[in-house]
């Protein structure tokens, strides 16, 4: 079987809701069936075999080629499977994830990894703000996984994150890891500012000093133990963060945010 | 049976059934990861009495622990599995957790998850911090030498416990020098321990007693000095018997550690002092698991 590949005919005004093309809702029909289904384009429908030229036939291997930054909501709530993007996408990339991974080789707009509960996913460009972020109104954002941004983030990264491991190869916005309840952020990069706003748990691991607010207190220089496990976690990985010189246990701590309950940390390389 | 002079006896060790689980303890150097799993495995002979049977069961390398540090892996045998739990959370507490720049790690993956830091972790009075890493959820407590990295359980599994053989020679010297070659070969076998003093135990006991209090009284038909004044088991010029008690994972495991005991014993031969090799067999009542001595050495 090779990958159900979904070819871009031609770029729409309108967003698409891409959603109904995930493997586990795809799983068990035939393409003529897929072709059929009708996909949200602004205010109307439109048909996948319209959009799209299809081939292949191995649900749990979708490929989407052309892709651009209008297509939304890809892989929302995929559960097993894999889906790789071959371009941008637009907003809500891998939203409400279970399981499988998502690998995108573009840019991806707002609110990617989006409340995510398991997986893997993987951007190899930028991806916009609110990566890994609660839906306005919830409290609670990335709940389990793995995110791996290739390129820079946007604002509030992480914003409400619960678990899971958010790793940044290159630079995050202002506000990252605001309001924070667990998990772990890793920015290889610089961090903007408000770092940590709000957090209460959780840690941040970075590579460069930030900009820290009054609120994060200095808990002086340590080696930690878990260092090394966590990553050791990474090896596998195709990124910076697998390579044996990004490794290091030795970190000036800080914890904060004393204006909330104060457990959480960040972790700076020296 | 007659292997370099010396005579293995028709006869069988009885083992039971045990619950068991390891645990990996990882510290700053060797020194220290050696001096915690000692004490952890401290007073761990018997269950009759120490509510475990407890023992180290080999030396690793920074490559094979999960931190990459020197560690040390201990074996925790107990008759049930409440019990295993509470002797693991105790030990690890009180001597894993109190022990200069120690870390502790699940040893067994599989079987049924029992608590190794889920609950010592609230020893950080609310600072702790949980990661959950590749599936596998840590512990961070703060303590005064820096932070105490636990995993949060590891797995529980069946084991075999009470293997054992016994080594008869002409004096007690022979008999410790023999006891000791077979400890240090033993103790190449990966999954066992040897649980008692340096491995080897004097005073091997049989079921019952004249006193109804006690379950187990000394095994007076090995006991040299009675051999005029009870039904003897042993030749009249032996002088000296001593048992080395073998816990495992599984049958197989205490099969071969037997077997490289057994042969180690062997090597030292009659012209050593030694002259028999038995087995603690209480005709069938202790336990399902029979280690037959002629069937393991041939």
């Amino acid at each position: 079987m090779s990958a159900l590949t979904f070819v871009m005919k031609h770029r729409l005004d309108q967003r698409v809701d891409m959603s109904p093309l995930v493997c586990n809702k795809l799983d068990g029909m035939i393409p003529s069936e897929i072709a059929a289904i009708e996909l949200q384009n602004g205010k109307s429908k439109i048909r996948v075999d319209e959009l799209f030229r299809i081939k292949g036939d191995d649900t749990q291997n979708i490929v989407i080629e052309g892709s651009f930054a209008k297509l939304d909501f890809i892989g929302k709530q995929l559960e097993g499977g894999s889906i790789t993007v071959m371009g941008d996408v637009g907003a809500y990339l891998g939203l409400e994830m279970k399981s499988g991974s998502i690998k995108v080789d573009g840019n991806a707009g707002i609110y990617a990894a989006c409340e995510m509960k398991n997986g893997y996913l993987e951007i190899k460009g930028n991806a916009g703000d609110l990566l890994a972020a609660a839906l306005p109104g919830n409290k609670q954002g990335m709940r389990g996984g793995t995110v791996l941004i290739k390129g820079n983030v946007g604002e509030r990264a992480g914003d409400h994150m619960r678990r899971g491991t958010l790793l940044i190869e290159g630079n995050a916005g202002d506000y990252c890891g605001s309001r924070m309840v667990a998990g772990t952020i890793a920015v290889m990069g610089t961090t903007g500012r408000y770092l940590g706003y709000a957090m209460r748990r959780g840690t941040l691991l970075l590579w460069n000093q930030p900009q820290l607010s009054a609120t994060f207190n200095d808990c002086g220089s340590h080696t930690l133990a878990f260092l090394p496990i966590l990553f050791a976690s990474f090896k596998n990985l195709n990124s910076k963060f697998a390579k044996e010189s990004a490794r290091f246990n030795r970190v000036q701590r800080y914890g904060g945010d004393m204006a909330e309950t104060g457990r959480g940390e960040v972790l700076v390389r020296i | 049976m007659i292997i370099n002079g010396v005579t293995i006896d028709e006869t069988f060790a009885e083992a039971f059934g045990m619950k068991a689980t390891r645990a990996i303890i990882t510290a700053q150097n060797e020194k220290w990861a050696m001096i915690s799993a000692q004490a952890m495995t401290g007073f761990a002979t018997s269950v009759i009495a120490c509510g475990c049977e407890a023992g180290i069961e080999k030396v690793l390398d920074p490559s094979e622990t999960p931190d990459g540090r020197p560690g040390v892996s201990v074996l925790i045998f107990a008759m049930g599995g409440k019990g295993l739990a509470k002797q693991l959370e105790t030990r690890a507490g009180q001597c894993v957790l109190t022990s200069p720049t120690s870390a502790l790690f699940a040893g067994i993956d599989e079987g049924v998850q029992i608590p190794l830091g889920k609950n010592l972790r609230y020893f950080g009075d609310g600072f702790q911090i949980s990661k959950k890493i590749a599936g596998k959820r840590y512990w961070r407590v703060p303590v005064m030498d820096g932070e105490f990295l636990t995993e949060e359980t590891t797995g529980r599994v069946e084991a075999v416990g009470g293997g054992n053989f016994l080594v008869l020679a002409k004096s007690q010297p022979q008999a410790l020098t023999a006891c000791e070659a077979a400890i240090e070969e033993m103790r190449k076998i990966p999954n066992v321990i040897m649980p008692f003093p340096g491995g080897v135990v004097r005073s091997g006991s049989k079921v019952g007693s004249k006193y109804p209090a006690l379950g187990a009284s000394s095994n007076d038909a090995f006991c040299p000095t009675l051999k005029g004044m009870t039904k003897t088991e042993l030749p009249a010029d032996c002088e000296s018997v001593m048992e080395i008690v073998i816990d495992g994972l599984t049958k197989e495991d205490i099969d071969k550690a037997m077997r490289v005991g057994i042969q180690a014993v062997c090597d030292l031969g009659a012209e050593n002092g030694i002259q028999r090799i038995s087995a603690g067999n209480y005709g069938g009542k202790l336990g399902p698991f029979h280690f037959h001595l002629r069937e393991i050495m041939a």
